[in-house]
Protein backbone atom coordinates (compact mmCIF):
# COMPACT_ATOMS: atom_id res chain seq x y z
CA UNK A 1 0.00 0.00 0.00
CA UNK A 2 2.67 2.44 0.74
CA UNK A 3 4.25 1.75 -2.71
CA UNK A 4 1.70 4.20 -4.10
CA UNK A 5 3.18 6.96 -1.60
CA UNK A 6 6.89 5.71 -2.11
CA UNK A 7 8.47 4.25 -5.05
CA UNK A 8 9.35 0.11 -4.26
CA UNK A 9 13.01 0.12 -4.45
CA UNK A 10 13.76 3.46 -2.43
CA UNK A 11 11.26 2.24 0.52
CA UNK A 12 13.06 -1.58 0.55
CA UNK A 13 16.25 0.29 0.51
CA UNK A 14 15.60 2.47 3.30
CA UNK A 15 14.05 0.17 5.44
CA UNK A 16 16.73 -2.76 5.32
CA UNK A 17 18.96 0.22 5.85
CA UNK A 18 17.00 0.67 9.47
CA UNK A 19 16.99 -2.53 10.23
CA UNK A 20 20.53 -3.06 9.06
CA UNK A 21 21.61 -0.37 11.77
CA UNK A 22 19.45 -2.12 14.20
CA UNK A 23 20.63 -5.37 13.62
CA UNK A 24 24.41 -4.52 14.05
CA UNK A 25 24.04 -2.00 17.06
CA UNK A 26 22.14 -5.44 18.94
CA UNK A 27 25.43 -7.24 17.75
CA UNK A 28 27.70 -4.66 19.18
CA UNK A 29 26.27 -5.06 22.04
CA UNK A 30 26.17 -8.81 22.27
CA UNK A 31 30.19 -8.29 21.47
CA UNK A 32 30.50 -5.74 24.50
CA UNK A 33 29.08 -8.22 26.85
CA UNK A 34 31.27 -10.80 25.65
CA UNK A 35 34.02 -8.68 25.95
CA UNK A 36 33.54 -7.00 28.90
CA UNK A 37 32.31 -10.54 31.31
CA UNK A 38 35.99 -11.73 31.20
CA UNK A 39 37.01 -8.84 32.90
CA UNK A 40 34.00 -8.09 35.16
CA UNK A 41 35.27 -11.66 36.18
CA UNK A 42 38.45 -10.64 37.42
CA UNK A 43 37.61 -7.54 39.07
CA UNK A 44 34.59 -9.17 41.25
CA UNK A 45 37.89 -12.31 42.31
CA UNK A 46 40.06 -9.28 42.97
CA UNK A 47 37.65 -7.95 45.95
CA UNK A 48 37.01 -11.36 47.19
CA UNK A 49 39.37 -13.90 49.67
CA UNK A 50 40.76 -16.32 48.23
CA UNK A 51 38.46 -18.78 50.17
CA UNK A 52 35.42 -17.18 48.08
CA UNK A 53 36.57 -17.85 44.90
CA UNK A 54 38.23 -21.32 45.48
CA UNK A 55 34.76 -23.00 47.39
CA UNK A 56 31.83 -21.38 46.22
CA UNK A 57 30.40 -20.18 42.72
CA UNK A 58 29.13 -16.33 43.10
CA UNK A 59 28.24 -13.89 40.84
CA UNK A 60 29.95 -11.32 43.14
CA UNK A 61 31.64 -10.99 46.67
CA UNK A 62 29.74 -11.70 49.07
CA UNK A 63 32.30 -10.39 51.68
CA UNK A 64 34.14 -7.09 50.12
CA UNK A 65 37.62 -6.84 50.83
CA UNK A 66 39.97 -4.44 49.43
CA UNK A 67 42.76 -6.72 50.87
CA UNK A 68 43.85 -7.80 47.50
CA UNK A 69 44.57 -3.85 46.73
CA UNK A 70 46.15 -3.19 50.02
CA UNK A 71 48.60 -5.90 49.67
CA UNK A 72 49.64 -4.62 45.69
CA UNK A 73 50.16 -1.23 47.25
CA UNK A 74 51.90 -1.96 50.26
CA UNK A 75 54.64 -4.48 48.89
CA UNK A 76 57.55 -2.85 47.43
CA UNK A 77 57.94 -5.93 45.59
CA UNK A 78 54.83 -5.71 43.79
CA UNK A 79 54.45 -1.92 43.22
CA UNK A 80 57.92 -1.25 42.28
CA UNK A 81 57.01 -3.60 39.38
CA UNK A 82 54.49 -1.30 37.76
CA UNK A 83 57.17 1.35 38.28
CA UNK A 84 59.95 -0.97 36.50
CA UNK A 85 57.14 -1.53 33.49
CA UNK A 86 56.25 2.04 33.05
CA UNK A 87 59.78 3.08 33.02
CA UNK A 88 60.82 0.93 29.76
CA UNK A 89 57.78 1.11 28.24
CA UNK A 90 58.09 4.82 28.32
CA UNK A 91 61.71 4.51 27.43
CA UNK A 92 61.13 2.27 24.46
CA UNK A 93 57.72 4.41 23.28
CA UNK A 94 60.08 7.76 23.11
CA UNK A 95 62.93 5.73 21.26
CA UNK A 96 60.29 3.70 19.05
CA UNK A 97 58.55 7.37 17.92
CA UNK A 98 61.67 9.50 17.34
CA UNK A 99 63.16 6.94 15.29
CA UNK A 100 60.10 6.48 12.83
CA UNK A 101 59.57 9.88 12.30
CA UNK A 102 62.09 10.84 10.04
CA UNK A 103 62.57 7.18 8.82
CA UNK A 104 58.32 7.04 7.53
CA UNK A 105 58.90 10.41 6.31
CA UNK A 106 61.67 9.31 4.03
CA UNK A 107 59.47 6.52 3.01
CA UNK A 108 56.34 8.38 2.36
CA UNK A 109 58.12 11.31 0.34
CA UNK A 110 61.18 9.74 -1.51
CA UNK A 111 61.98 7.07 -3.60
CA UNK A 112 65.92 5.69 -2.86
CA UNK A 113 67.81 2.91 -2.99
CA UNK A 114 66.49 -0.17 -2.09
CA UNK A 115 63.11 1.55 -0.07
CA UNK A 116 60.86 -0.93 -0.87
CA UNK A 117 63.41 -3.80 0.18
CA UNK A 118 64.21 -1.81 3.75
CA UNK A 119 60.40 -1.31 4.26
CA UNK A 120 59.68 -4.82 4.00
CA UNK A 121 62.69 -5.93 5.88
CA UNK A 122 61.33 -3.90 8.62
CA UNK A 123 58.64 -5.47 9.05
CA UNK A 124 60.18 -8.56 9.05
CA UNK A 125 61.34 -7.99 12.23
CA UNK A 126 57.81 -7.76 13.16
CA UNK A 127 57.52 -11.34 12.33
CA UNK A 128 60.39 -13.15 14.17
CA UNK A 129 59.18 -15.12 17.07
CA UNK A 130 60.63 -13.62 19.88
CA UNK A 131 61.00 -17.15 21.35
CA UNK A 132 63.98 -17.02 18.50
CA UNK A 133 66.30 -13.84 20.51
CA UNK A 134 66.10 -15.18 24.08
CA UNK A 135 68.92 -16.45 24.24
CA UNK A 136 70.95 -14.30 21.72
CA UNK A 137 69.30 -11.01 23.68
CA UNK A 138 70.21 -12.61 26.97
CA UNK A 139 74.01 -12.91 25.78
CA UNK A 140 74.23 -10.07 24.04
CA UNK A 141 73.09 -8.08 26.51
CA UNK A 142 75.00 -9.73 29.67
CA UNK A 143 77.77 -8.96 27.72
CA UNK A 144 77.43 -5.42 27.12
CA UNK A 145 76.36 -5.32 31.49
CA UNK A 146 72.66 -4.17 30.40
CA UNK A 147 70.95 -7.22 32.12
CA UNK A 148 68.30 -6.12 34.62
CA UNK A 149 68.42 -2.30 33.35
CA UNK A 150 64.70 -0.77 32.48
CA UNK A 151 67.34 0.31 29.19
CA UNK A 152 67.93 -3.26 27.94
CA UNK A 153 64.06 -4.29 28.04
CA UNK A 154 63.16 -0.96 26.62
CA UNK A 155 66.03 -1.68 23.57
CA UNK A 156 65.28 -5.67 23.07
CA UNK A 157 61.21 -4.14 22.86
CA UNK A 158 62.33 -2.04 19.47
CA UNK A 159 62.42 -5.04 17.43
CA UNK A 160 58.75 -5.15 17.47
CA UNK A 161 57.76 -1.91 17.94
CA UNK A 162 59.96 0.33 15.58
CA UNK A 163 58.72 -1.47 12.18
CA UNK A 164 54.93 -1.11 13.93
CA UNK A 165 55.73 2.72 14.16
CA UNK A 166 57.00 3.37 10.80
CA UNK A 167 54.39 1.59 9.32
CA UNK A 168 52.02 3.33 10.98
CA UNK A 169 53.21 6.81 10.65
CA UNK A 170 54.00 6.09 6.96
CA UNK A 171 50.15 5.60 6.71
CA UNK A 172 49.58 8.57 8.03
CA UNK A 173 52.01 10.94 5.81
CA UNK A 174 51.21 9.71 2.68
CA UNK A 175 48.02 10.87 3.23
CA UNK A 176 49.62 14.93 3.74
CA UNK A 177 49.64 16.05 0.37
CA UNK A 178 53.51 16.95 -0.96
CA UNK A 179 52.63 20.30 -1.99
CA UNK A 180 52.99 21.40 1.60
CA UNK A 181 56.16 20.37 1.68
CA UNK A 182 57.12 22.15 -1.32
CA UNK A 183 55.62 25.51 -0.44
CA UNK A 184 56.97 25.26 2.85
CA UNK A 185 61.03 24.48 1.20
CA UNK A 186 60.08 27.66 -1.13
CA UNK A 187 58.97 29.78 1.78
CA UNK A 188 62.54 28.96 2.70
CA UNK A 189 62.20 26.34 5.90
CA UNK A 190 65.31 24.06 6.58
CA UNK A 191 64.23 20.32 7.10
CA UNK A 192 63.93 20.72 11.07
CA UNK A 193 62.54 23.60 11.59
CA UNK A 194 59.62 22.29 8.65
CA UNK A 195 59.41 19.01 9.83
CA UNK A 196 58.68 20.07 13.60
CA UNK A 197 56.61 23.14 13.14
CA UNK A 198 54.42 22.52 10.14
CA UNK A 199 54.90 18.42 9.57
CA UNK A 200 54.32 16.77 12.99
CA UNK A 201 51.33 19.10 14.14
CA UNK A 202 49.81 17.64 10.96
CA UNK A 203 50.27 14.24 11.83
CA UNK A 204 49.72 14.32 15.70
CA UNK A 205 46.65 11.93 15.24
CA UNK A 206 49.20 9.05 13.91
CA UNK A 207 51.86 10.35 16.26
CA UNK A 208 49.40 9.27 18.87
CA UNK A 209 47.87 6.40 17.34
CA UNK A 210 51.62 4.65 16.92
CA UNK A 211 52.54 6.00 20.15
CA UNK A 212 49.17 4.08 21.88
CA UNK A 213 50.60 0.72 19.82
CA UNK A 214 54.25 0.99 21.11
CA UNK A 215 52.90 1.44 24.46
CA UNK A 216 50.31 -1.60 24.31
CA UNK A 217 52.89 -4.06 22.88
CA UNK A 218 55.37 -3.21 25.14
CA UNK A 219 53.58 -3.04 27.98
CA UNK A 220 52.04 -6.92 27.48
CA UNK A 221 55.14 -8.51 26.25
CA UNK A 222 56.26 -10.80 29.15
CA UNK A 223 58.34 -13.73 27.51
CA UNK A 224 61.60 -11.24 26.72
CA UNK A 225 61.17 -8.71 29.62
CA UNK A 226 61.21 -11.65 31.82
CA UNK A 227 64.33 -13.23 30.42
CA UNK A 228 66.46 -9.64 30.65
CA UNK A 229 65.41 -8.53 33.88
CA UNK A 230 65.94 -10.13 37.68
CA UNK A 231 65.18 -7.85 40.37
CA UNK A 232 66.10 -4.28 39.87
CA UNK A 233 63.99 -3.79 36.71
CA UNK A 234 61.49 -6.59 36.50
CA UNK A 235 58.13 -5.68 35.20
CA UNK A 236 54.96 -6.34 36.80
CA UNK A 237 54.14 -9.14 34.36
CA UNK A 238 56.89 -11.27 35.74
CA UNK A 239 55.98 -10.67 38.96
CA UNK A 240 53.19 -11.66 38.47
CA UNK A 241 53.98 -15.18 37.63
CA UNK A 242 55.01 -15.20 40.97
CA UNK A 243 51.74 -16.17 42.87
CA UNK A 244 52.02 -19.35 41.11
CA UNK A 245 53.90 -20.53 44.55
CA UNK A 246 53.80 -23.91 46.49
CA UNK A 247 50.85 -23.13 48.54
CA UNK A 248 48.62 -22.63 44.99
CA UNK A 249 47.83 -19.97 43.32
CA UNK A 250 47.23 -16.19 44.98
CA UNK A 251 43.66 -16.07 43.40
CA UNK A 252 42.67 -12.83 44.61
CA UNK A 253 45.88 -11.35 44.61
CA UNK A 254 46.85 -12.08 41.01
CA UNK A 255 43.41 -10.65 39.99
CA UNK A 256 43.91 -7.26 41.65
CA UNK A 257 47.06 -7.26 40.29
CA UNK A 258 45.42 -7.61 36.93
CA UNK A 259 43.07 -5.10 37.62
CA UNK A 260 45.33 -2.32 37.92
CA UNK A 261 47.80 -3.81 35.09
CA UNK A 262 44.67 -2.17 32.79
CA UNK A 263 44.39 1.20 34.31
CA UNK A 264 47.41 2.64 32.75
CA UNK A 265 46.73 1.39 29.48
CA UNK A 266 42.85 2.47 29.91
CA UNK A 267 44.12 6.05 30.51
CA UNK A 268 46.54 6.00 27.33
CA UNK A 269 43.53 5.04 25.20
CA UNK A 270 41.00 7.50 26.65
CA UNK A 271 43.96 10.55 25.69
CA UNK A 272 44.01 9.27 22.08
CA UNK A 273 40.62 8.25 21.38
CA UNK A 274 39.76 10.87 19.49
CA UNK A 275 42.74 10.64 17.12
CA UNK A 276 41.66 7.02 16.82
CA UNK A 277 37.91 8.17 15.61
CA UNK A 278 39.92 11.27 12.88
CA UNK A 279 42.23 8.30 12.69
CA UNK A 280 43.54 7.99 9.45
CA UNK A 281 41.51 10.78 8.25
CA UNK A 282 44.21 12.17 5.91
CA UNK A 283 42.51 10.55 3.08
CA UNK A 284 45.07 7.51 2.38
CA UNK A 285 43.72 4.78 3.69
CA UNK B 1 53.89 2.81 -0.80
CA UNK B 2 52.90 4.26 -4.14
CA UNK B 3 56.14 5.57 -5.78
CA UNK B 4 54.48 6.91 -9.59
CA UNK B 5 55.42 10.33 -8.56
CA UNK B 6 57.89 10.39 -6.02
CA UNK B 7 61.57 12.15 -6.52
CA UNK B 8 64.48 10.35 -5.98
CA UNK B 9 66.45 11.32 -3.13
CA UNK B 10 69.26 8.94 -1.55
CA UNK B 11 69.97 11.67 0.73
CA UNK B 12 66.70 10.14 2.38
CA UNK B 13 68.60 6.97 4.03
CA UNK B 14 69.70 9.53 6.17
CA UNK B 15 66.53 9.79 7.77
CA UNK B 16 66.20 6.38 7.59
CA UNK B 17 69.98 5.59 9.14
CA UNK B 18 68.30 5.70 12.88
CA UNK B 19 65.79 2.73 12.41
CA UNK B 20 68.31 1.06 10.54
CA UNK B 21 70.86 1.04 13.73
CA UNK B 22 67.76 0.48 16.24
CA UNK B 23 66.67 -2.65 14.04
CA UNK B 24 70.64 -3.95 13.25
CA UNK B 25 71.34 -4.04 16.77
CA UNK B 26 68.16 -5.30 18.06
CA UNK B 27 67.69 -7.79 15.42
CA UNK B 28 70.29 -8.99 13.57
CA UNK B 29 73.07 -8.97 16.00
CA UNK B 30 70.45 -11.53 16.98
CA UNK B 31 70.14 -13.00 14.23
CA UNK B 32 73.73 -13.75 13.49
CA UNK B 33 74.13 -15.49 16.84
CA UNK B 34 71.42 -18.00 15.87
CA UNK B 35 72.63 -18.84 12.87
CA UNK B 36 75.66 -19.18 14.52
CA UNK B 37 74.92 -21.71 16.61
CA UNK B 38 72.11 -23.62 14.36
CA UNK B 39 75.21 -25.04 12.52
CA UNK B 40 77.27 -26.45 15.77
CA UNK B 41 77.26 -28.58 17.94
CA UNK B 42 77.86 -27.14 21.74
CA UNK B 43 78.68 -29.68 24.13
CA UNK B 44 79.72 -27.52 26.41
CA UNK B 45 80.46 -23.43 26.42
CA UNK B 46 83.65 -24.41 25.31
CA UNK B 47 83.73 -27.30 23.09
CA UNK B 48 81.92 -27.03 19.81
CA UNK B 49 81.98 -28.85 16.75
CA UNK B 50 81.21 -27.51 13.59
CA UNK B 51 77.98 -30.00 11.98
CA UNK B 52 77.01 -28.14 8.67
CA UNK B 53 73.46 -28.71 7.94
CA UNK B 54 72.78 -31.60 10.25
CA UNK B 55 70.48 -29.84 12.38
CA UNK B 56 68.35 -28.22 9.43
CA UNK B 57 67.94 -31.69 8.09
CA UNK B 58 66.95 -33.17 11.42
CA UNK B 59 64.56 -30.71 12.41
CA UNK B 60 63.13 -31.04 8.58
CA UNK B 61 62.42 -34.95 9.62
CA UNK B 62 61.35 -33.96 12.93
CA UNK B 63 57.16 -35.64 13.17
CA UNK B 64 56.84 -33.81 16.15
CA UNK B 65 57.57 -30.32 14.05
CA UNK B 66 55.23 -31.73 11.42
CA UNK B 67 52.04 -32.40 13.44
CA UNK B 68 52.58 -28.68 15.51
CA UNK B 69 53.25 -26.94 12.33
CA UNK B 70 49.93 -28.03 10.65
CA UNK B 71 48.18 -27.48 13.93
CA UNK B 72 49.92 -23.95 13.79
CA UNK B 73 48.59 -23.48 10.45
CA UNK B 74 45.16 -24.40 11.28
CA UNK B 75 44.54 -22.55 14.47
CA UNK B 76 46.53 -19.26 12.32
CA UNK B 77 43.36 -19.77 9.90
CA UNK B 78 40.77 -20.18 12.44
CA UNK B 79 41.85 -16.93 13.90
CA UNK B 80 41.88 -15.07 10.97
CA UNK B 81 38.29 -16.36 9.40
CA UNK B 82 37.01 -15.50 12.81
CA UNK B 83 38.52 -12.70 13.60
CA UNK B 84 38.55 -10.24 10.33
CA UNK B 85 34.99 -10.70 9.75
CA UNK B 86 33.84 -10.11 13.40
CA UNK B 87 36.15 -7.08 13.32
CA UNK B 88 35.06 -5.25 10.17
CA UNK B 89 31.41 -6.12 11.37
CA UNK B 90 32.23 -4.49 15.19
CA UNK B 91 33.85 -1.37 13.31
CA UNK B 92 30.35 -1.17 11.19
CA UNK B 93 28.64 -0.93 14.13
CA UNK B 94 30.80 1.42 16.62
CA UNK B 95 29.07 4.93 16.90
CA UNK B 96 30.76 7.19 15.00
CA UNK B 97 30.72 10.31 17.18
CA UNK B 98 29.48 11.75 20.57
CA UNK B 99 30.03 10.44 23.92
CA UNK B 100 28.95 6.37 23.02
CA UNK B 101 32.02 6.70 20.30
CA UNK B 102 34.66 7.10 23.19
CA UNK B 103 32.92 4.67 25.68
CA UNK B 104 32.54 1.71 22.88
CA UNK B 105 36.10 2.11 22.09
CA UNK B 106 37.61 2.75 25.48
CA UNK B 107 35.53 -1.01 26.04
CA UNK B 108 36.68 -2.46 23.21
CA UNK B 109 40.44 -1.99 23.70
CA UNK B 110 40.38 -2.89 27.21
CA UNK B 111 41.03 -6.35 26.12
CA UNK B 112 44.23 -4.98 24.21
CA UNK B 113 45.80 -3.56 27.29
CA UNK B 114 45.88 -6.82 29.37
CA UNK B 115 49.26 -7.90 29.56
CA UNK B 116 48.65 -11.95 27.97
CA UNK B 117 49.81 -13.84 30.97
CA UNK B 118 46.92 -12.26 32.77
CA UNK B 119 45.08 -13.06 29.59
CA UNK B 120 45.80 -16.74 30.22
CA UNK B 121 45.24 -16.51 34.18
CA UNK B 122 41.65 -14.72 33.60
CA UNK B 123 40.45 -17.68 31.37
CA UNK B 124 42.19 -20.01 33.41
CA UNK B 125 39.69 -19.30 36.04
CA UNK B 126 36.68 -18.32 33.96
CA UNK B 127 36.51 -21.41 32.31
CA UNK B 128 36.69 -23.49 35.24
CA UNK B 129 33.56 -25.44 35.50
CA UNK B 130 32.96 -25.31 39.71
CA UNK B 131 34.27 -21.60 39.95
CA UNK B 132 34.39 -19.95 36.76
CA UNK B 133 31.64 -18.26 34.92
CA UNK B 134 31.86 -19.82 31.59
CA UNK B 135 32.29 -23.32 32.71
CA UNK B 136 29.75 -22.96 35.45
CA UNK B 137 27.23 -21.35 32.97
CA UNK B 138 28.34 -24.50 30.23
CA UNK B 139 27.63 -26.92 32.86
CA UNK B 140 24.49 -25.84 33.85
CA UNK B 141 23.71 -25.90 30.24
CA UNK B 142 24.00 -29.24 30.29
CA UNK B 143 27.38 -29.37 28.38
CA UNK B 144 30.38 -31.75 29.41
CA UNK B 145 33.39 -29.17 29.27
CA UNK B 146 36.53 -28.93 30.59
CA UNK B 147 39.30 -27.03 28.70
CA UNK B 148 41.70 -29.53 30.52
CA UNK B 149 40.60 -32.50 30.14
CA UNK B 150 39.54 -32.63 26.72
CA UNK B 151 41.50 -31.64 23.70
CA UNK B 152 38.56 -30.10 21.43
CA UNK B 153 37.17 -27.70 24.32
CA UNK B 154 40.85 -26.75 24.64
CA UNK B 155 41.56 -26.01 21.07
CA UNK B 156 38.58 -24.13 21.48
CA UNK B 157 38.84 -22.72 24.36
CA UNK B 158 42.44 -20.74 22.79
CA UNK B 159 40.38 -19.72 19.98
CA UNK B 160 38.08 -17.66 21.62
CA UNK B 161 40.67 -16.93 24.14
CA UNK B 162 42.52 -15.21 21.11
CA UNK B 163 39.40 -13.82 19.77
CA UNK B 164 38.10 -11.79 22.56
CA UNK B 165 41.86 -11.07 22.86
CA UNK B 166 42.53 -9.54 19.44
CA UNK B 167 39.12 -8.79 17.62
CA UNK B 168 39.47 -5.33 19.03
CA UNK B 169 42.48 -4.82 17.34
CA UNK B 170 41.11 -5.52 14.21
CA UNK B 171 37.95 -3.37 15.29
CA UNK B 172 39.83 -0.50 15.97
CA UNK B 173 42.12 -0.29 12.91
CA UNK B 174 39.05 -0.70 10.61
CA UNK B 175 36.98 1.93 12.73
CA UNK B 176 39.76 4.32 11.94
CA UNK B 177 39.99 3.34 8.01
CA UNK B 178 35.95 3.96 8.34
CA UNK B 179 36.33 7.34 9.63
CA UNK B 180 37.99 8.45 6.68
CA UNK B 181 35.46 8.23 4.59
CA UNK B 182 33.63 11.50 3.45
CA UNK B 183 29.91 12.28 4.07
CA UNK B 184 29.96 13.19 0.62
CA UNK B 185 30.19 9.41 -0.65
CA UNK B 186 27.04 8.58 1.24
CA UNK B 187 24.82 11.07 0.11
CA UNK B 188 25.45 9.76 -3.51
CA UNK B 189 25.11 6.31 -2.52
CA UNK B 190 21.76 7.29 -1.10
CA UNK B 191 20.54 9.74 -4.21
CA UNK B 192 21.31 6.28 -6.61
CA UNK B 193 19.44 4.38 -3.98
CA UNK B 194 22.39 1.45 -3.29
CA UNK B 195 21.94 -1.41 -1.20
CA UNK B 196 23.57 -1.60 2.36
CA UNK B 197 25.88 -4.33 0.67
CA UNK B 198 26.57 -1.91 -2.04
CA UNK B 199 27.51 0.43 0.31
CA UNK B 200 30.01 -1.30 1.95
CA UNK B 201 31.27 -3.49 -1.40
CA UNK B 202 31.87 -0.04 -3.07
CA UNK B 203 32.48 2.07 -0.97
CA UNK B 204 33.49 1.08 3.13
CA UNK B 205 35.44 -2.19 1.76
CA UNK B 206 37.76 -0.59 -0.24
CA UNK B 207 38.71 2.40 2.00
CA UNK B 208 39.44 -0.25 4.23
CA UNK B 209 41.86 -2.00 2.55
CA UNK B 210 45.51 -0.24 3.54
CA UNK B 211 43.81 -0.99 7.82
CA UNK B 212 42.50 -4.64 6.52
CA UNK B 213 45.77 -5.25 4.98
CA UNK B 214 48.12 -3.98 8.60
CA UNK B 215 45.24 -6.20 10.55
CA UNK B 216 45.48 -9.47 8.40
CA UNK B 217 49.51 -9.54 8.33
CA UNK B 218 49.45 -8.83 12.26
CA UNK B 219 47.01 -11.09 12.90
CA UNK B 220 48.98 -13.40 10.91
CA UNK B 221 51.77 -13.24 12.46
CA UNK B 222 50.94 -12.41 15.81
CA UNK B 223 48.86 -15.40 15.92
CA UNK B 224 51.58 -18.04 14.60
CA UNK B 225 53.66 -16.65 17.03
CA UNK B 226 51.54 -17.37 20.09
CA UNK B 227 52.96 -18.40 22.90
CA UNK B 228 52.20 -17.22 26.33
CA UNK B 229 48.36 -17.21 26.51
CA UNK B 230 48.19 -21.03 25.67
CA UNK B 231 51.07 -21.75 27.93
CA UNK B 232 49.36 -20.69 30.68
CA UNK B 233 45.68 -21.81 30.16
CA UNK B 234 46.59 -25.15 28.79
CA UNK B 235 50.33 -25.65 29.43
CA UNK B 236 50.22 -27.12 25.33
CA UNK B 237 48.03 -29.75 26.49
CA UNK B 238 45.43 -31.99 26.96
CA UNK B 239 48.16 -34.34 25.26
CA UNK B 240 49.43 -32.03 22.26
CA UNK B 241 46.69 -30.29 21.55
CA UNK B 242 47.47 -26.50 22.25
CA UNK B 243 51.33 -27.03 21.88
CA UNK B 244 52.01 -24.43 18.63
CA UNK B 245 55.21 -23.62 17.08
CA UNK B 246 56.36 -20.91 19.48
CA UNK B 247 55.69 -23.53 22.43
CA UNK B 248 57.39 -26.67 21.01
CA UNK B 249 60.71 -24.23 20.50
CA UNK B 250 61.13 -22.74 24.26
CA UNK B 251 60.50 -26.84 25.27
CA UNK B 252 63.22 -27.41 23.00
CA UNK B 253 65.37 -24.50 23.81
CA UNK B 254 65.12 -24.12 27.18
CA UNK B 255 63.62 -27.81 28.56
CA UNK B 256 66.05 -30.15 26.41
CA UNK B 257 68.67 -27.24 26.19
CA UNK B 258 69.63 -28.41 22.56
CA UNK B 259 70.77 -25.10 21.50
CA UNK B 260 71.99 -26.22 17.76
CA UNK B 261 68.37 -27.92 16.93
CA UNK B 262 66.49 -24.80 18.46
CA UNK B 263 68.49 -22.24 16.70
CA UNK B 264 67.71 -24.57 13.61
CA UNK B 265 64.24 -24.16 14.02
CA UNK B 266 64.50 -21.07 14.92
CA UNK B 267 65.46 -20.20 11.85
CA UNK B 268 63.13 -22.58 9.83
CA UNK B 269 60.24 -21.06 12.03
CA UNK B 270 61.29 -17.37 10.76
CA UNK B 271 61.46 -18.58 7.24
CA UNK B 272 57.91 -19.98 6.93
CA UNK B 273 56.49 -16.56 8.59
CA UNK B 274 58.51 -14.62 6.31
CA UNK B 275 57.49 -16.65 3.32
CA UNK B 276 53.77 -16.86 4.01
CA UNK B 277 53.75 -13.31 5.16
CA UNK B 278 55.52 -12.33 1.66
CA UNK B 279 52.73 -14.40 -0.03
CA UNK B 280 50.00 -12.53 2.02
CA UNK B 281 51.02 -9.21 1.20
CA UNK B 282 51.19 -9.63 -2.48
CA UNK B 283 48.13 -11.06 -2.71
CA UNK B 284 46.23 -8.62 -0.70
CA UNK B 285 48.37 -6.23 -2.97
CA UNK B 286 46.85 -7.44 -5.85
CA UNK B 287 43.81 -7.96 -5.19
CA UNK B 288 43.44 -4.17 -3.45
CA UNK B 289 44.67 -3.15 -6.83
CA UNK B 290 42.32 -4.98 -9.16
CA UNK B 291 39.73 -3.54 -6.52
CA UNK B 292 40.72 0.13 -7.43
CA UNK B 293 40.05 -0.64 -11.15
CA UNK B 294 37.44 -2.04 -11.08
CA UNK B 295 35.32 0.94 -9.20
CA UNK B 296 36.63 3.24 -10.65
Amino acid sequence: MNAVVMPAPMRSAKASRAIGVQKRSIFLVCYLVFAILPIYWMVMMSFKTNEEILSSFSLWPKHFTWDNYKTIFTDASWYSGYINSLIYVAINTVISISVALPAAYAFSRYRFLGDKHVFFWLLTNRMTPPAVFLLPFFQLYTTLGLMDTHIAVALAHLVFNVPLAVWILEGFMSGIPREIDETAYIDGYGFPRFFLTIFLPLIKAGVGVAAFFCFMFSWVELLLARTLTSVNAKPIVATMTRTVSASGMDWAVLAAAGVLTIVPGAIVIWFVRHYIAKGFAMGRV
Amino acid sequence: MSSTTKPINQKAWWLVLPVFLCVAFSAVLPLMTVVNYSVQDIISPERRVFVGTEWFAAVMRDEDLHAALLRQLGYSLAVLAVEIPLGIVLALGMPAQGWKASAVLVLVALSLLIPWNVVGTIWQIYGRADIGLLGATLQRLGIDYSYTGNARDAWITVLVMDVWHWTPLVALLCYAGLRSIPDAYYQAARIDGASKFAVFRYIQLPKMRGVLMIAVLLRFMDSFMIYTEPFVLTGGGPGNATTFLSQYLTQKAVGQFDLGPAAAFSLIYFLIILLLCFILYNWMQRVGTADKTGVE
